[in-house]
Parts: C-alpha cells; sequence; structure tokens
C-alpha cells in the first residue's frame, strides 16, 4: 500500500460507506465527503494518465454501454476512454441510430439495456429527469452524462479537480473560502446547476451571474449568489467558469444579438485584467470563440480549458471503478 | 319501484345547517326535506350524513367507476378531451353517462380550442352544453376572448376561463422557484395567473358574462378575484384539492404524478387558496380528473401528460378543510355541490323541494388510504398515494334510484 492510499483509507470511511451510492444521478444527494472520496479516487488516474502505458484491468470483462439520447462529442469520448482504460468493453448508443425515433419508450429501452446485462449505463438525455426515470428500471450502476437543465455530475466533478490542482490544493482537501464565478446561460445550464452545489458543498464562495433573462429564480436555493453586471461578479474571483450559450437563444428570445451578449457578458482581455487578473479560467466547451470568451482568453497561461478536458477522463475513470466496486466483490463493497 | 325515503339521517340543508331529519322523494324529484313521513321501506341512515350528491365541474375524461366511488351524480365534462367544438359531439356527450351519471358537456369555445374561431355555441346549447370552456389553453387574442363573453352573456352561459397567461406560460411545466431550479424544470412565474385573471375580469365587465375562473391557485390571483367580487362582479372561482393539499415541492424528484396544469405553486400560495375557501373568494372545488396510464406518465417530467385522477379523493380531502377548521360542513356542500350545479344551472346539488334526487351518504370520519393500485378511476395517477384521508361516500342515489 502506497503512502497516499494508506492516507485516503484513514480519512474515509470504510469500504462502501465511503460512497454509499449505487448510481451518479447528480451532485445533490451527496455529502462533502463522498464528493472528495470521489476526488481522491481520481488522482491515481490522474497519475496513470500521465503514463506512456494508460491501462489497468480494473474493469477487464466488465461492459458499459453509453445511452446518449441527445448528440455530444466530447462527453462520449470522455466516457469511452475511461471505459477503455479501466479494460471494459465500452459500447456506444447514439440516440439517431436506435429505436428511440420510432416511438419506443424510454422505459423499453432501458429494459431493453438492463436486459442486455451491462455493467454500468451512462447516459445523456435532453430531459430534466430522464436519468433517474432509467435508474429506477434497470439493475446496474447509473452515470448521469447530463440530463435537459438538470445535472451534470461528472462535469462538475472534474472542474473541482481541476482548480484543485491548479491552485495547488492538496490531496484530501476542499476548496474553503475559493471564490468563482459562473456566468452564461444559468437557466438551461446542468453544469452551473452540478457545480454550484458541488462547489458551495466543498466550501466555495459561488456566484452566478447571468442577464435576466437567462437567470433561474431563486438561485440562492442551490448556494450561488447571483449577479447581472458581469464586472462586480468577476471582481476579486479566484477564477470564472464562463458557460456556452446557445446560438438559438441569441436571436431575439432571450437576448438580442451575439454583439450584445458578448458586450455585456463575454470575458474579454480588457474585462479580466480590470476585474480578476489572477483568476483561473475555465469552460466546460464547446467555447463560441468571440462571444462568451475570446480566443487569446480562452489560451492564457491561466486558462484551464484543456486541463478540464485531462481531468475529465480521470474523473469519469473514478467514477466508473466506484460504482463497479460491489458488482466486482471487492473487499468492503461487495 | 316505489319512491325513495331516508330517514334518520343528519341533513346538509340549504342553509347549510346540520339537521337531524328525513327526505322523501317523488320519482327522480325531492318532494320533501326535513321531518317527513317516511315510507314503508324508507332507508334508515343511522345518523349517516345526507347531503346532495357531489357535481364535478370541468372533468377531463367520463370516468363513471371513478365518480360512483366519490359520491358524484353530474359531472360537467370539459371540451379537450373529445372535442366538444360542435353539436354532435356536444349531444353525444350529453348522452353518454346516462342514467346514472349525468353529464353536462362544456362547449369549446372556439374551434378545436386553438382560439381564433368561435363555434356554434347556441347550437351546442340546443344540443346540451351548459357552460362554455377556453379549454386548458388560453386564448391569447383578447378581441376574440371578448367575442366568447358576449356570446356566453346573450346565451346565459357561465363563461369558463383558463387563468394562466399563455405567453408567459410558454412551455413550462413547473411554477418558478426553487424546486423548478434545484431540478432543471421549465417554469413560469406564478404572476401568469395573476395576468390572466386581470384581463379577463376587464372582459367580463365589458361583457356582462358569467366568468368562472375554472383554477385560482395563487394569491395574487385570488386577490383578485376577492376584489372584483367585492365590486360586484359575477365572477367565480374553482380549485381542485391538488392546490390546497400541496404545493411544488411534491414535484422534486420528479413526482410525474404531481405534474399538474396549472403547475403547483408555493407554499405561500397553498396557504392563501385555504384562507380563499375559507373567506368565500373560491366557489368551487372541482377533481380536475384525468386518469393517465403509465404511458402518458412514465417519462421525464417534462413530457409526461399534466394532470390527476381526482374524482375518488374530491370529497375526503375537502372534508379535511372541515377537519382544519377552515370551513364547515354546509360550506363543503355548498363547495362540491350547490355551486357547481348553479354554475352549469342544473336543478341539482341543494336539499331541497323540487331539486333532482341526487343525494349521497356520507361518513365523514371514514378513514381510508389512497392506494393507485386499487383506485376505481381508469387509471391511478394520484399524487395522494399511500395518504391516509377520512370521509367516504357510504352510498349514492341518482334521480330517486340507488347507485351504490
Amino acid at each position: 500500500m502506497t503512502a497516499s492510499e494508506e492516507m485516503r483509507r484513514s480519512r474515509y470511511p470504510a469500504g462502501s460507506l465511503a460512497f454509499p451510492h449505487g448510481s451518479l444521478l447528480g451532485i445533490a444527494g451527496l455529502e462533502r465527503h463522498e464528493i472528495l472520496f470521489l476526488l481522491d479516487e481520481s488522482e491515481r488516474y490522474v497519475a496513470l494518465n500521465r503514463e506512456a502505458k494508460k491501462h489497468s484491468d480494473a474493469l477487464s470483462g466488465l461492459t458499459i454501454i453509453n445511452a446518449f439520447f441527445e448528440n455530444s462529442t466530447r462527453t462520449l469520448l470522455s466516457f469511452e476512454i475511461a471505459g477503455k482504460r479501466l479494460g471494459a468493453d465500452v459500447v456506444n448508443m447514439h440516440a439517431a441510430q436506435s429505436s428511440v425515433k420510432k416511438g419506443e419508450t424510454l422505459i423499453d429501452t432501458a429494459v431493453t439495456l438492463n436486459a442486455m446485462r451491462a455493467d454500468a449505463i451512462v447516459i445523456r438525455h435532453g430531459s430534466s429527469g430522464a436519468v433517474q426515470l432509467i435508474d429506477e428500471k434497470v439493475d446496474c450502476p447509473v452515470l448521469n452524462a447530463g440530463d435537459g437543465s438538470h445535472e451534470h455530475p461528472t462535469q462538475a466533478l472534474l472542474d473541482a479537480l481541476t482548480l484543485r490542482h491548479a491552485m495547488g490544493i492538496a490531496s484530501g482537501e476542499a476548496l474553503d473560502g475559493v471564490k468563482i464565478a459562473i456566468c452564461g446561460d444559468i437557466l438551461h445550464s446542468r453544469v452551473a446547476r452540478s457545480n454550484m452545489m458541488c462547489l458551495t458543498a466543498l466550501g466555495a464562495r459561488v456566484r452566478a451571474c447571468a442577464p435576466p433573462a437567462l437567470m433561474p429564480a431563486n438561485v440562492e436555493a442551490l448556494g450561488a449568489e447571483p449577479f447581472h453586471d458581469f464586472d462586480a461578479a468577476l471582481d476579486g474571483v479566484d477564477a470564472v467558469m464562463m458557460l456556452r450559450v446557445q446560438n438559438e437563444r441569441m436571436e431575439g428570445q432571450y437576448l438580442a444579438s451575439t454583439a450584445e451578449y458578448r458586450h455585456l457578458y463575454g470575458l474579454t482581455a480588457k474585462r479580466l485584467d480590470a476585474c480578476a487578473p489572477e483568476a483561473w479560467i475555465m469552460h466546460p466547451g464547446p467555447m463560441n470563440r468571440g462571444v462568451e470568451i475570446d480566443s487569446d482568453v480562452a489560451e492564457r497561461e491561466k486558462s484551464l480549458i484543456t486541463k478540464q478536458v485531462e481531468m475529465g477522463v480521470a474523473i469519469r475513470m473514478a467514477c466508473l471503478d466506484v460504482l463497479t466496486r460491489k458488482a466486482r466483490g471487492l473487499e468492503g463493497w461487495a | 319501484m316505489t319512491d325513495l325515503s331516508i330517514t334518520n339521517a343528519r341533513l346538509v340543508l340549504p342553509s347549510g345547517e346540520i339537521a337531524t331529519g328525513s327526505v322523501r322523494c317523488a320519482g327522480d324529484r325531492i318532494e320533501s326535506v326535513g321531518d317527513c313521513e317516511p315510507t314503508d321501506d324508507a332507508i334508515d341512515a343511522k345518523g349517516a350524513l345526507l347531503a346532495p350528491a357531489l357535481v364535478d365541474l370541468g372533468v377531463f375524461a367520463v370516468d363513471k367507476p371513478a365518480c360512483h366511488f366519490g359520491g358524484i351524480a353530474r359531472v360537467g365534462v370539459m371540451p379537450d378531451g373529445e372535442m366538444l367544438d360542435a353539436p354532435a359531439p356536444v349531444r353525444f356527450a350529453a348522452r353518454s353517462g346516462k342514467p346514472d351519471l349525468w353529464v353536462h358537456p362544456i362547449a369549446a369555445a372556439t374551434s378545436g380550442l386553438e382560439g381564433s374561431r368561435l363555434t356554434e355555441l347556441a347550437l351546442m346549447r340546443e344540443a346540451g352544453a351548459r357552460a362554455v370552456a377556453t379549454g386548458r389553453k388560453w386564448i391569447a387574442d383578447s378581441g376574440t376572448m371578448l367575442r366568447v363573453m358576449q356570446a356566453c352573456a346573450m346565451l346565459d352561459l357561465t363563461c369558463i376561463v383558463a387563468t394562466e397567461d399563455g405567453g408567459l406560460a410558454g412551455d413550462a411545466v413547473a411554477t418558478s422557484g426553487a424546486i423548478a431550479t434545484r431540478f432543471g424544470l421549465a417554469s413560469a412565474p406564478a404572476e401568469a395567473e395573476a395576468l390572466a385573471i386581470a384581463r379577463d375580469l376587464m372582459l367580463a365587465e365589458l361583457s356582462g358574462a358569467r366568468v368562472h375562473f375554472r383554477q385560482v391557485t395563487t394569491a395574487r390571483g385570488l386577490d383578485m378575484v376577492r376584489r372584483a367580487k367585492a365590486d360586484g362582479l359575477t365572477v367565480t372561482a374553482g380549485v381542485s384539492p391538488a392546490y390546497f393539499m400541496l404545493s411544488d415541492l411534491a414535484v422534486a424528484d420528479f413526482r410525474t404524478f404531481a405534474r399538474l396544469s396549472p403547475p403547483l405553486r408555493s407554499e405561500d400560495d397553498r396557504q392563501a387558496v385555504r384562507a380563499a375557501i375559507g373567506d368565500g373568494t373560491v366557489d368551487v372545488i372541482c377533481s380536475s380528473h384525468d386518469p393517465h396510464g403509465s404511458e402518458a406518465k412514465r417519462l421525464p417530467f417534462a413530457d409526461a401528460a399534466p394532470g390527476m385522477a381526482g374524482a375518488e379523493t374530491l370529497l375526503p380531502l375537502t372534508l379535511s378543510l372541515v377537519r382544519d377548521g377552515v370551513i364547515d360542513l354546509g360550506r363543503a356542500f355548498e363547495l362540491v355541490s350547490t355551486n357547481p350545479a348553479r354554475l352549469l344551472g342544473v336543478a341539482a346539488g341543494t336539499l331541497a323541494e323540487g331539486q333532482a334526487a341526487d343525494l349521497v351518504l356520507v361518513d365523514p370520519d371514514r378513514p381510508w388510504i389512497v392506494d393507485s393500485g386499487k383506485m376505481r378511476a381508469a387509471a391511478g395517477n394520484t399524487p395522494f398515494d399511500r395518504q391516509g384521508v377520512e370521509g367516504r361516500a357510504e352510498a349514492l342515489f341518482k334521480g330517486g334510484k340507488r347507485i351504490v
């Protein structure tokens, strides 16, 4: 046992008590120490992924289905790589190729996937609550890869891990007192919801910044302080997390134009230098360069955008590992 | 067949008082109430409560077994289900429940309920329509809405209107607030209701129509109705038990059985509904019975059909307001029987001479547990599953004949 593993063992309850959940449906419902456990479990995969041979046989023989009912490139790829690096057989199911389009109900699809005896199912769906609905119908662990405007828990976890690395915060430690601004289409963003809950659970102070039309009611209930003035929201933050704004929302329905949005909420070098020159810059991607974030900002030294992608694979490996421990009969988990 | 006679009952009198006595009927009408000479084969109520059978104003499906369980003898059926926008379907609907459940069709105000073309209201009235409704949808065009109300006023039909501003409500499935935000549900501010009511109060005044707001579920909306009534407008308001029993907390974890239209409101609004029932602002409590099977409800929240099966729980949940001291027994039956009958213009819903002999014997204290798996309704989509309630119809009489 390595020293870091020894430390981890002493820090968390033994075995499955460290993470007593069958599935990962959201950050809501997770305790602070459970979030930290997942982050700490990811550290070894961060290390593994930096090796030349990035392979483990931990999940060898297991089948993971990535069921994506909504288009995705990065998240799907990240989960696929995570599963394969753990030695699992990974199958991707795209909604476009599935019988979902032929009118099969979500429940029927879930029952079908279950009958194929998957050992874990990763789901992305366009409707809030869809992943929970599937989880109720299948026997294996379910990982939420994004459901509607509800949650995207692995994104929040990878963002926390990225910040911890960037800020030199040690394994086992949280983000107490760290100031973070999340800016963009908060109303429709599952990334924002999961992040607000995850970051506040870890002790960070979160500001949510959006134009009034894209700010959900009572965002304080998620632990965030609301802002409409981006400069004020940025003032003195340790990190700023920009969200993608869908182009179709900037054609008059929610916002007048992309130009106006950029004027009010674009992360430009000028704005950043004036309000928070030392802030770490994050974006879950894909970026609208020149709209919510300028290219020169995205490519700054303080930008963590590619780091987020790297941490994403490690986080997803840790989640797949932890959630399949029971089925794999690991000591203390079975 | 001898005429119905019930003795030794606690009568819910038109005055709202409860008095022990008997009721004698002649054919399908009540002949006398109070101390009347019983017939030889009179039914001994043994002190049970005898009330006018429930008149459910605004159901979305005619569901006889559920109605009979719930003590409902008449329903006003909304035009949304089987589209009631022409005389023929109205005539068919009017006959569909006889003899043991009378269906009073509510005519669609516009063709296909699309909010633009007026329907043949006069011909539909001839065919049996007892009221007019905009359906679940709001009529966006104020000019169209005014003309609908003018026609209703001329034909002496109650105009039942939806109470959500369509532009604000959009594709919302929840009320804006912490719950909708947390669960990522498309939501609209509760003010969408007051906004719709404000316009239609103005149009009611202009047209002179008798306007009934089918569901008034927010403090702001209820305030407007309260004020309009004080100003002498002939407007009435209804509500379903879900809105005085539940708040939007019930939709947490995406419980689609609590996906209703209008959506469940905040706890403050729930309290306001209770207060408004107590002070007389609300005139009608209706079930909004809308049974949906799992194919329509076992879906992601926003994709699930709105509505709940409510006919069986209408009576006990209304009686819970009596136990909580919000209203008395007499007022409870005014809300579920007398007022809805009056709005439909039918001689029922009251224990008085000459009224329809639609009666229900109720044990107001009988406890039972709502079980969505065992309901009489066409589907068991109730947000009150596994909840203990009190009060049950022990016997139901329609037109002087025992049905249950």
